[in-house]
């Protein structure tokens, strides 16, 4: 076990450094140095301990949706509908914070309940769609990202217009927010939020479920062979909605860091990328939700630093981009990177 | 030099395995040349590098005395070598001279001429006695006459050397017997032919000389005539094989599984099994007998609740269980070794120990409070691992894809007799494994027998039910054809039987 979990964190860094070497490339022929240009970007992204909460505040609903991501996969699911399901998700939580005048301890847990129940719901479509007709996730939880997009579209001018634009909801009011004023203030004034701690909380319970519980050993074992699950005598089909729903209330919650921590409010005609940032950091992390983490803050750094980056030298930000896709990329190849690793090291034993 | 083709020092490696270590293999003319050994012996290797489908890192290949590069199974054709797979390349709705003409078609202008080609092919078919007719379509003939229809395709392209890979694995008693004919005949008719198997009785019956191979190392070339089965089999294995299996006479006792006009739908909707009725009693082992495709996985699937029945019931000691989920049956006391241990049998990403528990992992002990128990599932492993002597890399934890298909075996027939079931069903238990590991396993049926348990043993290999079951029951085309007493009937008699040709109930 302890080889394999070493196996993934070389691939996972082995994909960073030939993403960092083919952005450095591209940085030297757009006529940059590579070197200042990283600096730059790193700086930007933690340089003082404001800059290190804003990645960490944009580092967090990525790692809800990363979490979503890799939890579907491993359970045998690609979830492509986490923008959908954090759209939903964050809806609720911003329609129970602009429609409840209750106290914050009571506002807060129950906006983060309507999150998880909104973007569970949105994935539970697609798994009954699955289990009972054999739809495939990948086409309706696509769908269901563009249903979501158009209930915003309508809903929130129709019921919670802003008080300036109609292309954006009200701003929620400041104690709804799940920003806190001691957090704003040990990071000097950045977006960082609760959402964070929620966020730690459940990369640990996932990672809990998945390899300590009876439910974790059954999900995963469908992932990884439907048959043999069912001969085992499990309820493959039950699973397979249960899964989705766990995995749509992940990123639901993420929308709630979103929308409702990071933001104010929600605006309308905008599919967030976060969901499919998700796909990039579950394959990063090697869908392993420590992982996940650990890709989610890292491309946290070069979300918050590429800003940085251009405003001093004259890299377009869209470099920073380009490294992540060039990153993904290789993890996404990792089966080469793991030859090259096997060829190096019988190399090695070979001399030796 | 009479030699028609000669294999010389061939070498092939694939990452982390020498598959043929320095194999030499000569094939006169108007010879049957067998290959003999165990499944992953690197006996299809070899023949892949002879049929251009790999490229030998070391050696040489002479065809009629000169040496020759085959990168192609084209230029193989060419050079007159053909070869009958073992899962044949049919077009299902081509007449047969349609199939064989495939890629070589005769035309007349822009036309195919396809009665010349037909006449061609008949003509062939009357030499060598392959009894074809060149105008059926594959998906109306047996499947001994689509072997032969594979057979014609070759000679058609005026192969001398004819390659069969397992040409028997598909075929009833009666058609083996046919096939061996044919392959005679071929040798009279002057062409050579390499036979793969690991079946050493057909090598016994048919083949002039054997060549031996074991973990991709040439253990040598024999005279079929001058050497006895048992002595082929120590070259094959490297140790002495005990072809018997002991058995003691025992009563046996109370109906477990009863089985009542059973009839399934198949996966096109078409009854695949028709009113099947048979019943197990504790302390014997039945025996479904039968060719491949036959209804076999249906009857299984229905009984262990893979598969919904159409009508009729099963019962399992006297309840009905036709409702019952998979789980409720395993919990009632039934076992199941599935056919297909890939699909059904593991989850190959999971360790070995995590496999043991794929039935158990949420019962005590292995469960407490929705979490699992890691040091009871690992003691359970540990137990099984010793009982049943299965061998892996890091013991417990080892991840099973990377277990030998015996190893694989072994630990789920351990997972199944485990669980202490009243009803073992076990199907083709032994298909793809070593002797050894055949051995192991039947011992292992039989002691479930012997302690009163019911087993069903459904498998392709005719000696298997011949040497295991107490009473056999024969299915084709989804019927029962009737039941016979192991001990008072014979190859001869049940291969008829599968063929379909019926027989009276014995009780």
């Amino acid at each position: 076990m302890k080889i394999k979990i070493n196996k993934q964190l070389y691939i996972g860094l082995i994909s960073v450094l030939l993403g960092l070497i083919a952005g450095a490339i591209l940085m030297a022929f757009t006529g940059n140095n590579p070197f200042l240009g990283y600096s730059y970007l790193f700086r930007g992204g933690l340089m003082n301990i404001e800059r290190i909460g804003n990645t960490l505040a944009t580092a967090t609903p990525l790692i809800f949706t990363g979490l979503s991501v890799a939890f579907a996969f491993k359970t045998g699911l690609f979830n492509i509908g986490a923008s959908g399901q954090m759209l939903f998700g964050g809806l609720c939580a911003t329609a129970v914070a602009l429609t409840f005048n209750i106290p914050r301890e009571l506002l807060l847990p129950l906006m983060m309940m309507a999150a998880i129940l909104g973007g569970g719901f949105w994935a539970l479509i697609p798994g009954l769609l699955k289990a009972k007709f054999n739809v495939h996730e990948v086409v309706s939880t696509i769908m269901m990202n563009w249903i979501a997009y158009w209930t915003i579209y309508y809903s929130v001018p129709a019921f919670f217009k802003g008080e300036f634009l109609e292309t954006e909801s009200r701003s929620i009011p400041e104690f709804a927010s799940l920003k806190a004023e001691w957090l704003t203030n040990l990071f000097n004034g950045s977006f960082i939020n609760y959402g964070l701690f929620l966020a730690i909380a459940s990369v640990v319970i996932i990672a809990i479920i998945l390899n300590k519980t009876v439910l974790g050993f059954e999900l995963k074992a469908a992932g990884y062979n439907r048959f043999g699950a069912e001969y085992a005598g499990m309820r493959v089909d039950t699973n397979i909605v249960l899964s989705m729903v766990i995995a749509g209330a992940l990123a639901g919650l993420g929308g709630a860091t979103y929308y409702v921590g990071y933001a104010s409010n929600i605006q309308i005609g905008v599919l967030p990328t976060l969901g499919f940032d998700g796909i990039a950091a579950a394959l990063l992390g090697g869908l392993n939700p420590y992982g996940v983490m650990a890709a989610s803050i890292f491309f946290g750094i070069f979300h918050s630093g590429k800003g940085f980056m251009n405003a001093m030298t004259s890299i377009p930000p869209e470099i920073g981009d380009t490294i992540i896709a060039t990153i993904i990329y290789f993890a996404a190849t990792s089966v080469l990177i793991e030859r090259a690793m096997a060829i190096v090291s019988k190399k090695v034993k070979g001399e030796n | 030099m009479d030699y028609i083709v000669e294999m010389l020092n061939i070498r092939k490696e694939f990452p982390g395995i020498v598959a043929n270590d320095d194999i030499s293999v000569n094939l006169k003319k108007g010879e049957i040349h067998a290959l003999l050994g165990e499944n992953g012996a690197g006996k299809s290797t070899l023949m892949s590098i002879l049929f251009g489908l790999y490229k030998p890192d070391k050696g040489q290949i002479k065809v009629n005395g000169q040496v020759v590069n085959i990168n192609n199974p084209n230029q193989a054709n060419d050079l007159g070598i053909g070869m009958v797979h073992q899962h044949f390349k049919l077009v299902h709705n081509f007449t047969i001279t349609e199939n064989i003409i495939l890629g070589l078609e005769p035309k007349s202008g822009l036309f195919l001429n396809l009665k010349e080609a037909s006449e061609k092919i008949r003509k062939l078919s009357e030499k060598y006695k392959l009894n074809v007719d060149p105008d059926a379509l594959i998906e109306n003939v047996s499947v001994g006459m689509q072997q032969r229809a594979e057979i014609l395709k070759m000679l058609y392209r005026n192969a001398e050397v004819l390659i069969f890979d397992e040409p028997t694995a598909v075929l009833t008693p009666q058609e083996i017997l046919e096939l061996i004919k044919i392959m005679r005949n071929l040798t009279e008719e002057g062409k050579s032919i390499l036979l793969i198997t690991h079946k050493l009785k057909e090598i016994k019956t048919v083949a002039d000389r054997c060549t031996v191979i074991r973990r991709g190392k040439m253990i040598g070339t024999v005279d079929v005539k001058d050497t006895s089965t048992a002595d082929m089999a120590e070259m094959m294995v490297g140790r002495v094989v005990s072809f018997n299996v002991d058995k003691k006479e025992q009563e046996a006792g109370e109906i477990v599984l009863d089985v009542k006009d059973l009839s399934v739908l198949g996966s096109h909707g078409v009854r695949t099994l028709k009113n099947f009725s048979f019943s197990v009693r504790s302390g014997e082992i039945v025996g479904i007998g039968g060719v491949d495709g036959n209804g076999q996985t249906e009857l299984v699937e229905a009984i262990t609740g893979l598969k919904k029945i159409e009508s009729g019931s099963i019962l399992l000691e006297s309840k009905d269980i036709s409702d019952y989920s998979i789980r409720k049956r395993i919990t009632s006391g039934m076992a199941h070794i599935p056919e297909d241990r890939h699909k059904h049998g593991l989850v190959l990403d999971y360790s070995l120990e995590e496999n043991m528990v794929l039935e158990v992992y949420n019962r005590s002990p292995y469960a407490k409070n929705m979490f699992l128990n890691k040091s009871e599932i690992r003691k359970h492993a540990d137990k099984i691992i010793d009982d049943f002597d299965v061998r892996s890399g890091e013991g417990p934890v080892t991840i099973t894809r990377s277990m030998s298909g015996g190893n694989q075996q072994k630990a789920i027939v351990g997972r199944e007799v485990d669980h202490n079931p009243n009803l073992l069903i076990a199907v083709q238990p032994t298909r793809g494994l070593d002797v050894g590991s055949i051995e192991y396993i039947h011992k292992r049926l039989i002691e479930q027998r012997d302690s009163g348990k019911a087993v069903l043993l459904v498998s392709l290999e005719l000696d298997e039910i011949l040497d295991l079951s107490d009473r056999i029951v024969i299915i084709a085309g989804g019927e029962k054809v009737g039941t016979v007493n192991a001990s008072e009937t014979n190859e001869n008699e049940v291969g008829l039987m599968m063929a379909g040709v019926g027989k009276g109930d014995t009780p």
